[in-house]
């Protein structure tokens, strides 16, 4: 059994290596139909005539290529702005063409040797500057400032769409290209490496986990050695993991284009879902699932003596598998809205984008039916489930990061921090967070209606990519997961998690829901505490004979899985007496 | 609370007992509070060293309150040892700090293990396990070893084996009587226990006696001879046959000692303001179906809270209530409300229930002539303290206690119920008792 484990063991690293070594596959070449396929003709052709060095060239990297790429779209951006920008020259033309007041027909003196890049040019300064038509200056310096301020506006929303690349067209550009450059065996065997490296990492798991149900004794709790163990006490081990995980989120969220290699092994399985080749969220949500499945596998066979456990990871398996991962795919190949039907805001944060409010709307029918099933999930089943058996009922049965907090976490759920001062710190943050994602949400929904930008004097454009950044991608994603080996698995839902906030409201304030203490029984261990993934001082309840009611608390049920004496159990019990010590704790002194 | 001048409340020992009187003390009152102690410097759980050994947690985890409470709550830690007390002159003197003088005195020494003078007990690799010391020791001692003996089939034997067991060490379980903790569990209950130990490859021997323990090279142990002559290799002996109060350094003073310190019903001992709590403590007259010392967390809890209570205000003599005690044997829990002896007395009826493939069993001891329930103990069963301490306070008769087990209930949801199993077994050997095996309304 130990030599099968220890086979097992190289089984899954050999996966694991390959998995990460594909990273560094492949080659890349940049053909011209991708760039007639992803741009307009005119970029196309103008960048493939002054950019060819690009297509000349055989990448090793995804990377090498990507940097190329943004190298090659800055320097095309930098002769389309030389090329159509409104100049000093220009200006002083208008200035000595202008009367006073202001008439806009001054733009038409524009010179430049080009016909097109005149037209360009006076068109661009007539739309952003036509609120300069009858305006008075006191004095030309005042005027050519104004003329100043049009010429950057002209080069961030004129030139750099229409002729260059914006941001978000760079952003988009460099992905697809080089997603679609992408060669070598992930492309050309990405069937047959998809089944080997993902094969191989399972087959190696389960033949770790599976033969625990023999060699680790009879069913009950095994956390022998999880202290002396290097990975699961911040050693080497652990901080190697962490900063695997966090450079995954960067590469994800910020560089996309860096792993297109390991997108496209993954895109048979996403042709065979939706039809569609896979994006980074396909592979992302591939890994996820996998994830969640096999580690979900280690979690039912270490907690097999507990039916409460084995439902709860069944429920979290379920759902990150049906909902989260193969619904949306299936919902996409029959051409309607991706929707992840258990997600919800604002855990869900552009669940109310002017985008996805339109793409709903648009659809009509089970789009509807989808913009209403997510409000009844705000506004019915939270508060409704939440008080009949707290909010565990989401976040450690449904939730998609919950489940993976609940089995890729489960290993580091014991260090979390269980201080006074951690838990100051996440009444502030997860609070501050739920404030954040209002603010931000009402702004959205306000620019939607009045189509005004401006909302108390803020962007609400900029809040909404700011709320993005630092929360969605950041804390939920690089630091949420990154963060496991350092912090315990639950770093995003106890400090950052604005849902888990709005769960915690209700089940403080109006739930049935509490861990019951069992009177005196307690020896004051500290397996509760320590076994908290949430940072929960359990131990100082239970010793005090007090029942637990915490807004954080996500109902996992691992503190009453660990007391060796018994003395822990959720219930969903009346709201009296909820808050009342239990009798039994101390010496009789009141019958006396 | 009557107002009274301050006084200085001085402890002996930071454990479970020591603590709870003193904070207790200070939730009533604004005395001086001093804590001496020269075992660690804060509170920790003495229940969780095996935990600390086994990986589950580290010894910071094991500290029920952060270093700062005692700071803020205004109680005095000092970590040294008493070296002697002049009662006369309300004195401590300590080791290493200069002396202490107190107004009031608590002595919550806590124990000391029992050794019996074994030939090689003080050998290199030979030990038992109470102090956080012995802990650091025993891990010392059993460094890359392969084999250990354990002596003593107590909680504290059982525990050692089940650490060794953590860390790959073959062990072989010597206990003295013919089954596993035979004063408390019935014969069919400790054989439940011994099948799970034999499950796990823990190599119990019972009717097996220490003689003596070997060695070859006068360092280390090397081996252990039983009573009946069986030799036994080992690098490891754990000695764990008990403990007894650990009050020899108070031996030779004024202070009325038996087995442990003599106290009142009130915690006071035979000189004033001097008081005992806990292990080290000695119920001149203990309350029926209790011992006079009882070396239990639970109950050097709850002399710690009411030393404290008649400490800061009227007095009233100690009364915890309704026995009850758990323990944990490998993965199977045990609790106990009550007075369940191993074998009934003659006015008592015993009820036996188990389900042998899922170590699980229930015992329960009620009187004959009235059918009051007298206590009930189980194994792999989570019962309700609150609804069990009513029960047997009250008196409750047995059929109805057997209609309303469901409320007694303390597993976790999901799990397996066994209430209409056990009705249906009680049914069978209680005829005359028996109610429906899914009673209405319940």
């Amino acid at each position: 059994m130990k030599s099968l484990q220890r086979l097992s063991l190289a089984v899954f690293l050999l996966g694991l290596g390959g998995f990460l070594s594909s990273f560094f596959w492949g080659g890349y070449q940049v053909q011209k139909e991708d760039l007639l396929k992803n741009m307009t003709e005119e970029k196309a052709l103008r960048f493939y005539q002054e950019q060819y060095h690009i297509l000349e060239k055989k990448y090793d990297f995804g990377f090498t290529l990507a940097q190329s790429l943004e190298k090659a779209m800055d320097d095309f951006n930098t002769k389309r702005i030389t090329e159509y920008e409104i100049t000093s020259r220009d200006i002083d033309l208008i200035l000595n063409q202008s009367r006073s007041p202001f008439d806009t027909s001054a733009f038409h003196g524009l010179g430049a040797k080009k016909e097109s890049v005149r037209y360009f040019k006076t068109k661009a300064m007539q739309i952003y500057g036509s609120w300069l038509q009858d305006k008075i200056f006191v004095d030309k310096p005042s005027l050519r400032a104004s003329l100043e301020q049009v010429g950057s506006q002209v080069r961030s929303y004129e030139i750099l769409p229409k002729k260059g690349f914006d941001v978000y067209e760079k952003d988009r550009l460099v992905y697809a290209l080089t997603k679609a450059s992408t060669q070598g065996l992930p492309r050309t065997h990405s069937l047959f490496f998809l089944c080997c490296i993902y094969g191989l990492c399972i087959l190696g798991a389960l033949g770790y986990f599976l033969p625990q149900i023999k060699t680790e004794g009879p069913a009950g709790i095994k956390n022998k050695g999880i202290f002396h163990s290097s990975m699961k006490n911040r050693g080497y081990l652990g901080i190697l993991t962490g900063s695997i995980l966090i450079l995954f989120y960067l590469v994800l969220y910020f560089k996309p284009s860096y792993m297109t290699s390991w997108i496209c092994m993954v895109d048979p399985l996403s042709r065979s879902l939706s039809g569609h080749e896979a994006g980074p969220f396909f592979l992302y949500g591939f890994l996820y699932t996998l994830c969640v499945g096999v580690m979900g596998l280690r979690m039912l066979i270490r907690y097999r003596h507990s039916p409460y456990q084995m439902l709860r990871t069944g429920s979290l398996i379920f759902f990150q598998l049906g909902f989260a991962f193969l619904i949306p795919e299936i919902l996409l190949r029959l051409n309607q809205p991706y929707f992840d039907f258990k997600n919800i805001w604002p855990l869900d944060y552009d669940f109310f984008f002017d985008s996805e409010l339109n793409k709903l709307i648009k659809n009509g029918g089970l789009g509807l039916f989808m913009l209403g099933w997510g409000m009844g999930l705000i506004l019915l089943a939270v508060p409704i489930l939440t008080y009949f058996f707290g909010k565990r009922w989401y976040c450690s049965w449904v939730c998609g990061c919950g489940g993976l907090a609940e089995t890729l976490g489960d290993p580091y759920r014991q260090l979390s921090s269980k201080s006074l001062f951690s838990w100051k710190i996440e009444r502030y943050s997860i609070h501050l967070v739920l404030v954040f994602a209002v603010v931000m949400t009402a702004g959205v929904l306000y620019t939607y209606w009045t189509e005004q930008s401006e909302y108390w004097g803020m962007n609400t454009y900029g809040i909404r990519k700011t709320y993005g950044f630092f929360i969605g991608s950041i804390f939920s994603g690089v630091v949420g997961t990154g963060f496991y080996p350092f912090m315990g698995s639950r770093v995003w839902c106890r400090f950052g998690c604005p849902l888990a906030a709005y769960l915690g409201l209700v089940q403080r304030f109006k739930s049935r829901f509490r861990i019951t203490t069992n009177g005196g029984q307690c020896i004051s261990c500290g397996n509760c505490s320590t076994y908290c993934e949430m940072g929960i001082d359990v131990r100082w309840y239970a010793q005090r004979g007090q029942n637990i009611i915490r807004s954080s608390c996500v109902g996992c049920g691992v503190c009453s899985s660990v007391c060796p004496r018994g003395v822990l159990n959720l219930e969903n019990k009346t709201e009296k007496g909820r808050f009342d010590l239990s009798p039994n704790i101390s010496a009789k002194l009141s019958q006396i | 609370m009557r107002k009274r001048p301050k006084r200085h409340v001085v402890i002996i020992g930071n454990g479970i007992a020591g603590i709870s009187c003193a904070r207790h003390l200070r939730k009533q009152t604004e005395d001086k509070i001093t804590l001496i102690s020269s075992e660690t410097p804060h509170f920790f759980s003495r229940t969780a060293l095996m935990y600390i050994y086994m990986g589950h947690m580290t010894y910071d985890h094991t500290k029920p309150y952060e270093d700062s409470f005692w700071i803020k709550h205004k109680i005095d830690l000092l970590h040294d040892r008493v070296k002697s007390i002049a009662f006369e002159k309300k004195r401590l003197s300590l080791e290493r700090t200069r002396d202490v003088f107190y107004d009031e005195l608590v002595l919550a020494t806590g124990s000391t293990p029992r050794f019996l003078g074994w030939p090689g007990q003080d050998l290199k690799g030979a030990q038992a396990l109470y102090s956080y010391q012995d802990l650091q020791e025993m891990e010392k001692n059993t460094q890359n070893i392969q084999r250990a003996v354990v002596i003593g089939g107590g909680l504290i034997g059982i525990e050692m084996a089940e650490m060794l067991h953590s860390r790959d060490i073959h062990v072989v379980y010597l206990v003295r009587e013919n089954s596993f903790w035979g004063n408390i569990l019935s014969e069919e209950e400790s054989e439940l226990i011994h099948q799970h130990l034999r499950t796990q490859n823990i190599d119990l021997r019972l009717n097996e006696e220490l003689k003596e323990i070997q060695t070859k090279k006068g360092e280390g142990v090397e081996a252990v001879l039983t009573a009946k002559g069986t030799l036994i290799p080992c690098d490891f002996v754990g000695l764990c046959i008990g403990v007894r109060p650990n009050v020899d350094f108070l031996r030779k003073t004024d202070l009325e000692i038996g087995k442990g310190i003599l106290v009142d019903e009130f915690l006071g001992t035979n000189i004033a303001h001097v008081h005992a709590i806990g292990d080290c403590a000695e119920l001149k007259s203990p309350l029926p179906h209790r011992r006079a010392i009882e070396a239990v967390w639970y109950v050097g809890r709850m002399m710690g809270e009411s030393l404290a209570h008649n400490l800061a205000s009227q007095p009233k003599p100690y009364n915890p209530g309704v026995w009850f005690n758990s323990a944990k044997f490998f993965e199977i829990e045990y609790q106990v409300y009550g007075s369940v002896p191993r074998n009934p007395k003659t006015d008592e009826h015993v009820f036996f229930w188990r389900n042998l493939k899922e170590n699980k069993s229930l015992r329960l001891i009620f009187g004959k002539e009235k059918g009051e329930i007298r206590g009930g103990q189980m194994l792999g069963l989570r019962q309700r303290h609150d609804v069990w301490e009513e029960w047997i306070r009250n008196e409750k008769h047995i059929k109805d206690l057997m209609e309303s087990l469901e409320k007694a209930n303390f597993d976790p949801e999901f799990f397996r119920e066994y209430e209409v199993e056990i009705r249906e077994e009680f049914g069978k050997a209680f005829p005359h008792l028996s109610v429906p095996s899914i009673p209405s309304g319940t």
